[in-house]
């Protein structure tokens, strides 16, 4: 697991972003245009990656089974949904054909929550309970995705990318989209905390 | 209430499949998920005090996975389900 406050003080950590917990469970965030814009483009990438499978079946979807039920090839796509059981692929492939349909759609409409609440010019925005949860579980699958995709597989790699970073460009722009990620659901977090008191 | 038939086979059950054996979610450590955020998904999800949910923290980073909770497997594929939800790595087996 990554420790939030010790990510690198680097321009991702001198936040614009704010949070102020508000009661009954809310936050309000208060955002500029560019954060507002690289958060919805981080969650309508999501969007596409979490889409639902063309090939299939209408029947099967409406009543929530996927055909295919076998762990996705893609890295990105085998950990947003990973296997329930890692000692009995029978079952595995069960749980999938039951709940991955179901996921799928939890994760599109979490994103799309994000992607309605972002006012197109920033400025505040007000998120309930429900919109809270939302936005913990989209920066999660946004990190998630762009980590593995950026090859983050044990927590020295993290500190590896970061040297990475430093050297490559191309490598930069994906680093630092992460880690101000990272500092944005931190706050988030700690945001919730404090309006629990 | 139904009555108790007096005559049972005695059922044979697979040694894997025991059902008095209660079933855990495992959950994994992964390099990209904030320490922070998932002490408080397991406040949410099992509404477990901060403090104990801050020490399962600590037992998947520093050893690699821990016990969150256990119960019956259709409570535990529950529980794993919003796990995956949150984005958390969890799995489900029978407590061996």
């Amino acid at each position: 697991m990554t420790a939030g406050q010790d990510a690198p003080d680097t321009e991702a950590s001198r936040m614009t972003t704010r949070f102020h917990p508000v009661p009954y469970g809310g936050v309000r965030i208060e955002i500029d245009r560019d954060d507002a814009t690289l958060l919805r483009s981080m969650a309508e990438l999501l969007l596409r990656i979490v889409e639902e499978p063309d090939q299939q079946d209408g029947l099967a979807a409406l009543v929530g089974i996927s055909e295919s039920a076998t762990r996705p090839k893609d890295p990105v796509l085998a950990r947003l949904f990973p296997d329930a059981y890692t000692d009995d692929p029978a079952a595995a492939t069960d749980f999938r054909r039951y709940t991955e349909n179901d996921l799928r759609r939890h994760k599109r409409e979490n994103a799309r929550r994000v992607v309605e609440a972002l006012p197109a010019e920033g400025g505040q925005v007000l998120l309930d309970a429900d919109d809270v949860q939302a936005w913990l579980k989209v920066l999660t699958d946004v990190r998630l995705s762009l980590g593995t995709r950026m090859g983050l597989e044990t927590e020295e790699d993290v500190y590896a990318l970061r040297a990475a970073a430093s050297r490559d460009e191309s490598l930069a722009a994906a680093a630092h989209i992460y880690e101000w990620l990272t500092h944005v659901q931190e706050n988030l977090v700690q945001a919730v905390w404090r309006q629990q008191g | 209430m139904t009555a108790m038939p007096v005559e049972l086979d005695e059922p044979r059950i697979e040694e894997h499949n025991r059902p008095d054996t209660p079933w855990v979610t495992i959950v994994w450590n992964d390099p990209v998920n904030l320490m922070s955020y998932v002490t408080y998904v397991f406040q949410k999800v099992f509404g477990y005090s901060r403090a104990k949910a801050h020490k399962l923290m600590e037992d998947v980073h520093y050893r690699g996975k821990a016990v969150v909770s256990s119960g019956t497997r259709e409570e535990m594929e529950r529980h794993v389900a919003t796990l995956h939800e949150y984005g958390l790595w969890a799995t489900l087996q029978q407590d061996r």
